[in-house]
């Protein structure tokens, strides 16, 4: 019996060890993203290339789901408040809701699931192929090469994707609030202009998108980087990617919301 | 007279943790010269070509390429070594997202400042070496085995280097593409007057092409020589490799215990 306790205590430690271990060895790999992001810079078309990529090839998934999302708030946010007679204020509701949370949070989720997991397979399967082998034996850094352009054009293409998303989104709700059910027009616009703040509302949700993207994208270039150079290694790395950046967006969301809003207004 | 070496193996030992893969290693690789490697599956000749090529380092002793010390350079002079070296991978390892082309180009653009006009002829003048140039616009998905390996080797001699190692350029090749990359390598070492050496296990087609042969056997450098003197060995090691028997100093079978007390024979029981 105490023998058992024995094993399980050292394989406790074992994994703790491994997560620790790896948890610097990814800090350790996003510091030298960024210290090798010079190339990125001076060759900026490397990290245009990457943009059209990550950001415009996810615009198709961003642009459906967030008018499908924009309409469901309409409808729910209409069924709610018309009980209170508020019916005018499903634009605030629909504004509010997908600025502040479901347009950085939904669109970091399909970003991760589209564009995440995009990345990790094609740096995955360069590794297993051994394209990042012969780039480090060309003398090319492949972390300056592949890795940062990639890293850079996912943390640039998040907040455009997010903000096309809300845009999106109050379109939908618009649709279905204004054109499908007859909310009033004037009063829709209106109380969402004056409800929205700028600074308050707008800004905090572009500071989320701007975390969600580093998050993500660093998620995506370090577990391609580190996958295993075979095929279940690539495909693990990819789901993993999908795994961890989605429960990070929501761990993150979580601490920027208690921190950005805390009931005043 | 004597050509200048290029590469010197000294008393080189490597181990992966506790397991020693090669040990005292010693090898003297001229310019101009094309070597061969040869050796059974996980003898250690990937790992040697690693080795020179700065990829690990090695347990003690070293590797000098062009006088220097490969271990013991800065990361900024290894990439400056490794601008005068190559490296032709065993499936071409080419840039999936470039095509021919710009795979070729890609050291070119990336270490120098030519303009497009110059790269274009550098370029189309080395497919026109390995004989593709027909197919610069090209993917590399397009490509056969062959071809593909052909262009992995048009990009390899870009920036005209002065070593190439080959690793197991030969595997998975018909038997027309396999000549034309043997001779290809021939050739371009001669016509360039670098030095390359070939890890390999296609005996036959080696011997024909390169000027010296080190064979590698658990992890030691169990003969070497020219192809002629190789061919006429009778180092058993040696005569079983290059004749491919089944038996002899590798065994075919993998070490167990008797056979007949594995069988319980011995006991009368069965």
């Amino acid at each position: 019996m105490p023998r058992r306790i024995a094993i399980g205590i050292r394989g406790i430690g074992h994994r703790v060890i491994d997560s620790t271990w790896r948890l610097g060895y990814a800090s350790r790999f996003f510091l030298l993203i960024l210290l090798k992001s010079g190339t990125s810079l001076r060759r900026f078309g490397l990290v245009i290339r990457e943009l059209y990529f990550t950001g415009v090839l996810s615009l198709i998934i961003i642009i459906v789901s967030g008018l499908f999302v924009g309409m469901v708030l309409g409808l729910q946010g209409y069924e709610t408040l018309q009980r209170f007679g508020a019916e005018s204020a499903v634009g605030t509701m629909v504004a509010l809701s997908l600025v502040r949370e479901l347009g950085p949070v939904v669109a970091a989720l399909l970003f991760a699931s589209r564009a995440g997991s995009a990345i990790t397979a094609e740096i995955g399967l360069m590794k297993a192929t051994e394209q990042l082998a012969a780039m480090e034996m060309m003398a090319v850094d492949p972390i300056a090469r592949v890795v940062a352009p990639r890293f850079w054009a996912g943390v640039i293409s998040m907040p455009f994707l997010a903000a096309m998303f809300s845009v999106v989104g109050v379109f939908g709700g618009y649709l279905v609030a204004v054109v499908l059910i007859g909310v009033d027009d004037g009063s829709f616009w209106s109380q969402m202009q004056n409800a929205v703040d700028f600074r308050y509302d707008i800004v905090n949700g572009i500071i989320k998108t701007c975390v969600f993207g580093v998050a993500v994208t660093a998620v995506a270039v370090f577990e391609g980087y580190d996958a295993s150079p075979t095929a279940e290694g690539v495909s693990g790395a990819t789901t993993r990617t999908v795994v961890t950046s989605s429960l990070v967006i929501l761990g993150l969301d979580f601490v920027l919301t208690s921190f950005m809003f805390r009931g005043m207004s | 007279m004597a050509s200048e070496i290029l590469v010197e193996v000294k008393d080189l030992n490597f181990s992966y943790g506790e397991r020693p893969l090669l040990r005292g290693i010693n090898m003297t690789m001229h310019r101009g010269k094309v070597i061969a490697i040869m050796g059974g599956s996980g003898s250690g000749k990937t790992t040697l070509l690693r080795l020179i090529g700065g990829a690990i380092v090695p347990t003690s002793g070293h590797v000098k390429v062009a006088g220097k010390i490969v271990h013991k350079l800065k990361r900024d002079e290894l990439f400056q070594l490794r601008r005068k070296m190559s490296m032709l991978f065993q499936f071409g390892a080419l840039f999936t997202d470039l095509s021919v082309f710009d795979n070729v180009a890609f050291q070119i653009r990336e270490h120098t400042d030519l303009p497009e006009s110059m790269i274009r002829d550098l370029v189309l003048m080395k497919l026109q070496a390995v004989g593709l140039r027909g197919a610069h616009d090209l993917m590399p998905a397009q490509l056969s085995g062959g071809m593909a390996r052909r262009v992995a080797l048009a990009r390899s001699i870009a920036l005209d280097p002065l070593l190439i190692m080959y690793d197991e350029p030969f595997t998975g090749l018909d038997p027309i593409s396999l000549t034309v990359i043997g001779n290809l390598i021939r050739r371009l070492t001669d016509a360039l007057g670098m030095t390359s050496i070939v890890v390999t296990h296609d005996v036959q087609e080696s011997l024909k092409i390169v000027d010296y042969v080190y064979f590698i056997s658990d992890g030691v450098i169990a003969a070497h020589g020219t192809p002629d003197e190789v061919r006429e060995s009778v180092a058993p090691f040696v005569h079983q490799f290059v004749h491919g028997e089944e038996d002899g100093p590798v065994t075919f079978h993998y070490p167990a215990k008797a056979y007949a007390s594995d069988l319980k024979l011995e006991t009368g029981l069965a």
